[in-house]
């Protein structure tokens, strides 16, 4: 009898992306915190801020991009750290299929359970700032470019910390810098709507920049993993 | 001469069906500017057992890292079928199972679910019938879906464990087995439960490396001691 069939690696990536959601699952507290944050953060403005519905408008988009941004690197610290600690990085790195995929479906997962809830919650954020629903579909639309990469660099990171000490503040100063572009073309789409420009060539830098990342980032994760585990 | 001789042996016995071999050329570590072990030379046919035996520190677990390819020796080769590991990469991985000091095992996953992405992460896809089967024989009857971070010490090391006696039903079966410290935390009837899987390997032509403080008997076996 053959009890066990091999597989491709999409089998095991898929797998990786199933484990990953299911532990994200069961760790609601962990996966809603990132969520709750970047709520609150962008709460806070308007609360602040007073009840001027045009400056609100104009504030809307760079608050809302860079509450995003923090709060993808507060879950971001965890993405390899816990499977360093209970040694399934080594059965990673040791596994039949290619590290860099297997930190793709990684990647995806945390994704999932992080930036795509992000872009799901921003239509009520916008409401607090007076957006209009178009430029609420702007705002999502480039969430929905722009958090893949900020994973995705995030993931970088996460793989030169790896097991240091004070390893998420080191994480933030190392990942921050790079997260600029994201920052930029993320918010400048949403003003130019508002301005009355077009979104084509925002979109398009985050496209470029998603396609970009999503080639390079996980083969460099990758390499950064197998240093840090030597 | 007698290299020249292994690496033509090597290259008439292919991977999937001559015999395995696992080779230590001249293995050397250095650690943080301490030499650990130093030339370290030997070779393990199919059947053979190696157990590591040493202090604590003296690198038992570094030369373990380096048979898999974790660690990159200071000096020296590991060589599979006569053939760098690091330049077999992924065929390499498909050989092998790594049991490390970490069990890998996920604490909000049952055993049955980290046994499944065990498997996945080896590159097979596993029956769930058979993972029962697997678990049961690892004394785990009853916590299938217990998640791991409610087990005992010895429990979980037997959910870990539970991946080597799949090996037996396997379609690839990956020939070698590197284990840290495999026996610790077991009770007797674990630990006697291991000893079978080890020799039952052994027996079909696996390889087997160890380290193990306790003088566990692992005897009918042609054992090898490499002492660090």
């Amino acid at each position: 009898m053959r009890a066990t069939a091999s597989v491709g690696s999409w089998t095991g990536m898929w797998g990786i992306v199933q484990r990953d959601l299911r532990i994200a699952l069961r760790r609601r507290a962990d996966t809603l915190a990132a969520l709750v944050f970047f709520v609150m953060v962008v709460s806070l403005f308007p609360l602040g801020i007073g009840p001027d519905a045009q400056l609100l408008r104009s504030l809307a988009p760079g608050v809302i991009w860079v509450a995003a941004l923090l709060a993808s690197m507060l879950s971001l610290g965890r993405l390899f750290a816990d499977d360093y600690q209970d040694g399934t990085l080594e059965q990673m790195l040791l596994s039949s299929h290619p590290l860099a995929l297997l930190v793709l479906a990684k990647i995806f997962a945390h994704w999932i359970a992080s930036g795509l809830l992000l872009v799901l919650i921003s239509p009520v954020l916008a409401l607090q700032f007076d957006l209009s629903p178009s430029a609420t579909a702007v705002l999502m639309i480039s969430l929905l470019l722009g958090t893949p990469v900020l994973s995705l660099l995030g993931a970088i990171g996460a793989a030169l910390t790896v097991g240091l000490r004070g390893a998420s503040m080191l994480l933030s100063l190392l990942v921050l810098p790079l997260c600029i572009p994201v920052l930029i073309f993320g918010a400048g789409s949403v003003e130019a709507y508002a301005a009355g420009l077009g979104t084509g060539a925002y979109f398009s830098l985050l496209g470029a920049l998603l396609v970009l990342a999503l080639a390079a980032a996980p083969m460099v994760a990758a390499t950064a993993l197998r240093i840090a585990m030597e | 001469m007698d290299k020249i001789l292994d690496f033509q042996l090597a290259g008439l016995t292919s991977p999937e069906t001559g015999l395995p071999s696992l080779q230590l050329d001249g293995l050397t570590c250095e650690r943080g500017g301490r030499s650990l072990f130093r030339n370290i030379n030997r070779k393990l046919c199919a059947g053979d057992l190696l157990r590591v035996q040493g202090a604590n520190g003296a690198g038992k677990t570094s030369l373990l890292r380096m048979l898999c390819g974790l660690l990159e020796p200071s000096e020296g080769h590991v060589l599979w079928n006569g053939q760098k590991i690091s330049a077999l990469k992924e065929d390499f991985s498909r050989e092998l199972v790594f049991l490390g000091h970490a069990a890998a095992l996920k604490d909000d996953l049952s055993p049955l679910e980290n046994l499944q992405v065990a498997c996945l992460l080896g590159g097979e896809r596993l029956d769930t019938l058979v993972a029962r089967q697997a678990l049961d024989e690892a004394g785990l009857r009853g916590h299938h879906h217990t998640p791991v971070r409610r087990l005992s010490q010895g429990q979980r090391k037997r959910s870990a464990l539970a991946r080597l006696s799949l090996a037996n039903r396997s379609s690839q079966q990956p020939r070698l087995w590197v284990l840290d410290e495999p026996f610790n935390a077991l009770d007797d009837k674990a630990t006697l439960w291991l000893a079978n899987l080890i020799k039952a390997h052994l027996q079909r032509a696996g390889i087997v490396v160890l380290t193990s403080h306790q003088d566990v008997a692992l005897d009918c076996v042609s054992q090898q001691d490499l002492a660090l």
